[in-house]
């Protein structure tokens, strides 16, 4: 179910993902099978080549380490990410899926109110909560980087 | 899961809890199983209604007011340094001083050996320090041009003692070891690191924080010159500790804060300070926390810590024999003698995924560094996840945990 997902979202708008991803979350019954669905998706994780495993890359905030790398593939931006962390990797996959493959703008534009609807940043102790600004946070950096250069 | 009983002495360990309120609560709908007791220790409802007592009845500042709230507020504060004193052996009650907890004590002795040290001195701290112990002591050595030395360790997380003698010599001017490391449980032999450095006329510091829990020292006849504790990891609140000295080194040491209450005499061309314990005491203290500090002491005393040692002793070696039973769990620190904590991996996981999952279990355990990060480069890895035992936790809890992990396993691999 997992492995495909990130392709399938090639042609959706980030708010559709992000709906398709409350959804999904609403399906479980306890949070232990919600985890059990973030580490699935941590495994499905685009990795990031060994080359962008840098301390540049580093997402500085996060307890375990999280790497990501953004390039633009046409004028859409595509993140790879890697964490030594299988849920921090979930996580980051999650953000992933509902950033990747946009244009920079709508990724600045975008909201992230999804992650208070999955109700994630309740459920990560502190330290991870922080991390998790600390990804959204990254990844908008990355988008206001390239959009312009875009510009 | 076992019918093997480790209550091989008279230890009531289902009465105790009823003292603990908070080991009823639940966590993510399941029963607290609390086993972060190396980061802190729970509150006794006896050391709580010393707590209630104190702001119900004589809320007051100590040791200047002339009224009875502020007398009253005095006696108990006095009493339970006494307490303290008379716990730890001390000679004279004016040797406790009364501190935010271990790390104030650390640095209050670093600082106040700032003006001792010169160039070419030479100061020692164990690998397995807590950064609290390592810190302020870099930052004495980069203000005085002393050169700070490390005994190491071997794999089983011991310090290798022969290593140690042969960094003292007459330049050695201070030794600094925990008692306990708090990352591995290991027990240091500080009997021996205290003689060897009082041989070359050196000064020693041990960092108590961990031991005081589960280890009753006779501070005299350790014949320490800096011993220091926090109450919070010995059923007492945040925010209060001891830090003892011998009387000399306390006279010798400068002030650390100025403030009230540390004053004999006050002119804008000079100030005279108070004599010991106040001299270290500046500003209003913690003062609800010292009398609770005191109640904590004669809670754990009352249970007794022979009694205590024997209980955590059987419970950690059942954890650490279930814990073995994982296939790829590693132990890290397997010293000889070690006291309520295991510090472990399992092979291809992270430690945060494990401290995670095992919080949706209602598990509490440590993961990470434990702020010691010498010791995880050492063993080369991110971290590790700590489970650490106090004399309230079962044998039902460290089965708790051991399903946790197996699920966990599951789950992340």
């Amino acid at each position: 179910m997992t492995s495909c997902i990130f392709e399938q979202n090639r042609n959706m708008t980030i708010q559709e993902i992000q709906n398709d991803i409350v959804d999904e979350f609403s399906m479980f019954d306890d949070w232990m099978q919600r985890y059990e669905y973030i580490i699935e998706l941590g495994k499905s994780l685009p990795l990031i080549d060994d080359q962008y495993k840098t301390d540049d890359n580093l997402i500085k905030g996060c307890q375990s380490k999280v790497w990501v790398h953004a390039e633009l593939d046409g004028d859409k931006l595509v993140f790879t990410a890697d964490s030594d962390a299988i849920i921090t990797k979930g996580i980051i996959a999650i953000l992933i899926r509902a950033f990747s493959n946009q244009k920079p703008q709508d990724i600045i534009d975008a909201d992230t109110n999804f992650i208070d609807e999955i109700g994630l940043k309740e459920h990560l102790s502190p330290t991870r909560a922080n991390g998790l600004v600390s990804m959204i946070k990254q990844l908008k950096l990355y988008a206001v980087a390239y959009q312009t250069q875009l510009n | 899961m076992t019918d093997r009983s480790i209550l091989t002495n008279k230890f009531d360990v289902d009465t105790i809890r009823k003292d603990f309120p908070i080991l009823n609560r639940k966590v993510n709908g399941q029963p607290l199983v609390y086993l972060d007791n190396a980061a802190t220790s729970q509150t006794p409802q006896q050391v709580i209604d010393v707590i209630v007592d104190y702001y119900h009845r004589y809320n007051a500042n100590i040791h200047r007011g002339v009224h009875t709230l502020s007398q009253e507020a005095t006696d108990a504060y006095e009493v339970a340094r006494q307490k303290i004193q008379k716990h730890f052996n001390i000679a004279h009650s004016y040797e406790v001083i009364f501190t935010s907890g271990t790390t104030h004590g650390i640095n209050l002795v670093a600082t106040g050996f700032t003006s001792f040290l010169k160039k070419g001195d030479e100061v020692i701290v164990s690998a397995m320090e807590h950064h609290s112990n390592i810190v302020p002591w870099q930052m004495l050595c980069e203000r005085t041009g002393a050169t700070l030395k490390v005994i190491p360790m071997n794999l089983d997380g011991e310090l290798i003692m022969e290593e140690y003698h042969k960094l003292l010599n007459d330049r050695t001017k201070l030794v600094f070891c925990n008692h306990v490391s708090n990352a591995l449980g290991t027990i240091n032999p500080i009997e021996e690191i205290i003689e060897a450095a009082h041989k070359v006329g050196a000064a020693v510091l041990i960092d108590g924080a961990q031991a005081a829990a589960h280890i009753k020292s006779d501070l005299q006849e350790l014949n320490v010159d800096f011993y220091v504790v926090s109450a919070h990891k010995m059923c007492g609140p945040t925010g209060v500790g001891m830090l003892y000295g011998k009387e000399e080194w306390l006279n010798k040491l400068p002030p650390y804060q100025g403030g009230g209450e540390m004053i004999a005499e006050v002119t804008f061309e000079k100030t005279t300070y108070a004599d010991l314990p106040h001299k270290f005491e500046a500003g209003t203290p913690n003062i609800c926390g010292g009398i609770a500090f005191g109640a904590a002491l004669d809670y754990m005393n009352h249970i007794g810590f022979e009694a205590i040692a024997q209980y955590e002793e059987e419970l950690m070696q059942y954890a650490t024999e279930q814990l073995l039973t994982i296939e790829g769990l590693r132990i890290y620190g397997t010293a000889k003698h070690k006291t309520s904590v295991i510090s472990f991996n399992i092979d291809g996981i992270h430690p945060y995924d494990i401290g995670t999952i095992l919080d949706k279990l209602g598990i509490a355990v440590r993961t990470g560094h434990h702020c010691a990060q010498p010791i995880m480069d050492f063993y080369r890895i991110p971290g590790t996840v700590r489970a650490s035992f106090s004399f309230y936790n079962t044998q039902e809890e460290v089965d708790k945990l051991v399903e946790g992990m197996k699920r966990a396993k599951n789950m992340l691999l």
